[in-house]
């Protein structure tokens, strides 16, 4: 039995096309660093614009004092929380409590390795894809587990199960759901009416609910209820720690909206039909700055849309209690994602 | 090179499951090593599973074995003074397994060993795979939902067995009989759900009180007093 431990010919499988296999050197360091920096603003973007957006739904004034209307908030908290002091409990487990929130966050910042924002413009070109998310997404629970064990407190341990039991009950319906689609190319044909959300609208809405479910957002806010469990997992935590937790929150709303947008709103495709002006621009598509600029902000315009629902979906729905959570992952969605399943592939037999 | 890193960590892990003094230090690192054998799965050329044994492994079933170990009170073993008394039966299994690991490794994988397998290690060109290379998921739905469909549809029988083995198992009596929703119920006759600490139903005023504590967080009848300490809820 012959292991063949020559990596480069194996990996080959893995990765199905090659935009990088022509850059040598360290070069391949750069996109990797470009998209760091992407979503490090992307998540000072977003916590800028939760704020803003809670205060135009609740009628006040957003931040305005760290720097202009407020851009520089999430600066301001993530230097707060840099310089608070770091508690360790004294009975818990520390290193899994130290290592708790690490695992949640980078469980959610590998995700965004098979994002495409334009053509080819994707980190790593897998040929298994959007199962990458999937398959990261899996290991989330570990980290939370490991934080409520570690923090030595009983509320920080239920909730830590909690919220375990929530996200493992929400990965299968969004799994079903995300493995119902074919992506961007073959939605780019009709434009706007040729989006995935028009061809699989149950699948849409099955997605949408899992994937606030997964990130944690109200209306599935249980394992971070104030009144119900002090903090759920995160209670014993502070400083950096606790900026981790929240960095992997806003993380993990970035990537299912841009998972949202590739999957079902149409990806990098400038998506009003039969006009000529994307003609234009496909001419020089590949090499074109100016086209894998524009393709980059649909992108992004489009995730946008969807974090505004989940932003208002905040301060609009209700919180759910545990069991109606879990009721409504394993009796309510699993079956309706089943047979969405069952509805696309039996009407691929009529040739739909 | 990565293979060595990842296979040394794998079986470090795998030592460090039988050997860590808590139980959830174990599980920790029976984790580890399905993150090891997934990255050595990657090496293998096979992408698909790899994240299975990620999705299937690490968030299914070590979560399902961290959720039971964290919750039951299990203590912490003291190792030190048990371990030579399974030495001899251990010790053979451990000796059956090294002298069979002789029958797959030979003198070219080990260079220092003295076995010589009469085999000589050809290394084959798929040339399938040159004219068109299908990913693991493409050739897994090609084969499995068509050709091999029986055992398909077999496996997912005994995943329905499973679980109606596991809600046979923890089915009991009491639960045929017809669950009341407590919420409902309390929000429709609450006079009757709540109890006083000696037994007594709540007074009307009492209820009344209730009820505004219930709507509007403090009563606003004056001259409020509750005879007997605070309101203890009961289910019938």
């Amino acid at each position: 039995m012959i292991i063949d431990t020559t990596e480069v010919q194996t990996i080959n499988s893995f990765s199905t096309s090659g935009f990088f296999k022509e850059v040598y050197g360290l070069i391949w360091i750069i996109p990797i660093l470009t998209l760091i920096l992407e979503i490090t603003i992307g998540v000072l973007v977003i916590v800028w614009l939760e704020r803003e957006i809670s205060a135009a739904i609740q009628q006040r004034i957003g931040p305005e004092y760290a720097g202009p209307l407020g851009i520089l908030q999430a600066i301001a908290d993530g230097t707060k929380l840099l310089l608070k002091e770091d508690l360790l409990p004294s009975r818990g487990d520390i290193r899994l409590f130290s290592v708790g929130p690490s695992i949640a966050v980078i469980s959610v910042l590998l995700s965004y390795l098979v994002i495409p924002f334009g053509y080819r413009l994707v980190l790593a070109d897998l040929g298994i894809g959007v199962f990458l998310w999937i398959a990261i997404s899996s290991i989330a629970p570990i980290g939370l587990l490991m934080s409520g064990y570690g923090s030595n407190n009983k509320y920080s341990f239920s909730g830590g199960l909690r919220a375990a039991a929530q996200s493992i009950s929400y990965e299968i319906p969004l799994t079903l759901c995300s493995s119902t689609v074919d992506i961007v190319e073959a939605q780019s044909k009709y434009g706007f009416w040729g989006w995935n959300l028009w061809r699989q609208p149950i699948g849409f809405l099955v997605f949408l609910i899992s994937s606030l479910a997964e990130c944690e957002r109200l209306p599935f806010d249980l394992p971070e209820a104030e009144e119900e469990l002090v903090a759920g997992y995160q209670t014993e935590y502070s400083g950096i720690k606790y900026a981790l937790f929240y960095l992997a929150s806003y993380l993990n709303l970035l990537v299912s909206s841009l998972f949202v947008t590739v999957l079902y709103l149409g990806g990098w495709n400038f998506s009003i039909p039969y006009i000529p002006i994307p003609e234009l621009f496909r001419i020089n598509q590949m090499a074109g700055i100016f086209g894998m600029t524009i393709d980059i902000f649909i992108t992004l315009a489009k995730a946008y849309l969807f974090l505004f629902i989940s932003i208002t979906t905040r301060w609009t729905l209700p919180r759910m209690r545990i069991d109606q959570l879990l009721n409504l992952g394993w009796k309510f969605l699993l079956p309706i994602s089943l047979g969405n399943l069952l509805l696309t592939t039996s009407s691929q037999l009529v040739s739909l | 090179m990565i293979l060595s890193v990842l296979s040394s960590f794998a079986l470090v892990s795998g030592l460090m499951v039988v050997r860590a003094k808590n139980p959830v230090h174990s599980v920790l690192f029976f984790i580890l090593v399905f993150c090891n054998t997934s990255g050595l799965l990657i090496l293998l050329g096979l992408d698909f599973f790899a994240m299975i044994f990620l999705v299937v492994y690490i968030g299914a079933i070590a979560v399902l074995f961290l959720f039971v170990v964290m919750m039951f009170n299990i203590q912490i073993a003291e190792i030190h003074e048990e371990v030579l008394r399974y030495l001899p039966v251990s010790g053979i299994i451990g000796l059956i397994f090294w002298w069979e690991m002789f029958f797959i490794l030979d003198n070219e994988t080990i260079p220092l060993l003295p076995t010589h397998r009469n085999t000589t290690s050809l290394r084959y060109m798929v040339y399938a795979e040159k004219v068109q290379s299908w990913t693991n998921l493409e050739t897994l739905g090609n084969l499995l939902y068509t050709h091999y469909f029986v055992w398909f549809l077999v496996s997912s029988l005994i995943l329905l067995v499973a679980m109606i083995g596991a809600i046979v198992l923890t089915m009991h009596r009491t639960t045929r009989v017809k669950r009341q929703d407590i919420f409902r119920k309390n929000a429709l006759d609450s006079r009757r759900i709540i109890m006083k600490e000696d037994g007594r139903d709540l007074s009307r005023r009492e209820a009344y009180i209730y009820n505004e504590y219930i709507s509007f967080g403090s009563p606003r009848v004056s001259g409020f007093e509750t005879s007997g300490g605070a309101l203890e809820c009961s289910l019938d």
